[in-house]
């Protein structure tokens, strides 16, 4: 039965570790146990589905009651497929962010940078029939965190996506091409091998760029798909 | 085959994106045997992990206008999540085999590059006892990780512990 097909199992190289002793915060808050492993049921391949009529949409981030946010403007589009290739329409992505001078708009974060009170670096955007989505905000700054000495994360965007079912759950961050702090970052070196690290970098693209506007980055998810598509192209 | 996009950590901060009354899955008005569930998220110290992102997904009562079947909460300073939700049914498993009432949670926080997946049984279930994922696990101790215990009126508890002696079971999916 297609619909009970179970999603292709995560490829190891695609998936950064519990236990990854260079980002410390891991140390105690991972598994020491095996996972138990898992057939895929109704309870893991059916998922949440969010209707932006209950769940309005905030397609630019740069504008707060009519007032530009200071920063870099960008526009951010791309496409969410599943591994098989095919698109996931009408599916929501959460965003988060922090602003142009790398501070969160979060009581948490007391790095000393100006927050701005025309940016919350929150949104929320959904797909159309052909899986693309597209946003603006402001590129976000970087920021000095405390893992190690001198540790600053590069500049990065947070996403949240649903896909099919409960076990395609996404929440992953987009980072920026050329950005030096990639090959320091923890987090990013997390992921074992280093083309599945490339799919984190968004890509420059001049035909998103709108001119006398705002730079354009191009940044396509894979969701997890099933493993049995017998009635589909490979 | 297209390569899948790696997971990262949900960091600090993603309480930008929280609305709070995700956590009542009642709130577009879904009748049924209404229940809370609550309960508290431990490191491998025993200290409470008060940034986490707690999401649970249940197949039963079927996702509608009126249930969503998915809620998210966060933790508390004392590591505390709480939701309040139908009670679901059995749903069926692979085969001719019935599972056990339960709901998926999901954790998501800083320190976990990717979700932590579990399930959340309910004490008392005779069902408990044929479920096919419960009896794969053949420590008590173990076992009773997943189960939820009745606490005051309409309400059940679980504790997540996502290290050490009483680590709960987690599961490859």
């Amino acid at each position: 039965m297609t619909a009970l097909a179970p999603l292709r199992p995560i490829p190891p190289e695609a998936d950064p570790p519990y236990d990854a002793p260079a980002y410390r915060s891991t140390e105690k808050r991972h598994p020491t146990h095996k996972l138990l492993p898992w057939v895929h049921t109704v309870t893991e391949l059916t998922g949440p589905h969010f209707s932006p009529a209950r769940f309005p949409a905030t397609t630019d981030l740069s504008v707060v009651n009519g007032k530009q946010a200071l920063g870099e403007r960008i526009i951010v589009a791309g496409k969410v497929m599943d591994e098989n290739g095919r698109p996931v329409p009408n599916t929501m992505i959460e965003i988060w962010q922090a602003n142009a001078a790398g501070r969160y708009h979060h009581p948490n974060d007391q790095h000393d940078a100006p927050l701005d009170p025309n940016f919350r670096g929150e949104g929320r955007v959904f797909t159309n029939e052909a899986g693309e989505y597209r946003f603006i905000s402001i590129k976000p700054g970087r920021y000095p965190w405390r893992n190690h000495p001198n540790a600053w994360r590069p500049h990065h965007i947070h996403f949240s996506l649903f896909g099919s079912g409960f076990a395609a759950r996404l929440i992953t961050q987009m980072y920026f091409p050329g950005d030096p702090l990639l090959p320091l970052d923890p987090i990013f070196l997390a992921v074992p091998d280093a083309a599945a690290r490339e799919r984190l970098i968004a890509r420059f693209d001049l035909s998103l760029t709108e001119p006398e506007w705002a730079l354009g980055f191009r940044f396509d998810f894979v969701l997890r798909g099933k493993a049995a598509t017998p009635m589909e192209h490979p | 085959m297209h390569g899948l996009t790696p997971s990262q950590t949900i960091g600090p901060y993603w309480h930008i994106i929280e609305h709070p009354e995700w956590a009542d899955l009642t709130r577009f008005g879904a009748k049924g045997e209404r229940i809370t569930l609550s309960g508290r998220i431990l490191d491998g110290d025993g200290a409470p992990v008060a940034d986490a992102a707690v999401e649970i997904w249940q197949a039963d009562p079927p996702a509608s206008e009126l249930f969503p079947g998915f809620g998210r909460s966060r933790t508390d300073a004392e590591g505390t999540f709480r939701f309040i939700t139908l009670k679901p049914g059995p749903v069926p498993g692979r085969g001719n085999v019935q599972q056990a009432p339960h709901l998926a949670m999901a954790i998501f926080a800083r320190g976990l590059l990717k979700p932590l997946f579990t399930r959340v049984y309910f004490a008392g279930e005779p069902a408990n006892e044929t479920d096919p994922l419960l009896n794969q696990i053949e420590d008590p101790l173990r076992r009773a990780s997943l189960i939820a215990q009745p606490a005051g009126q309409d309400g059940f508890v679980i504790d997540i512990h996502l290290q050490g002696a009483r680590e709960t079971v987690f599961l490859d999916i």
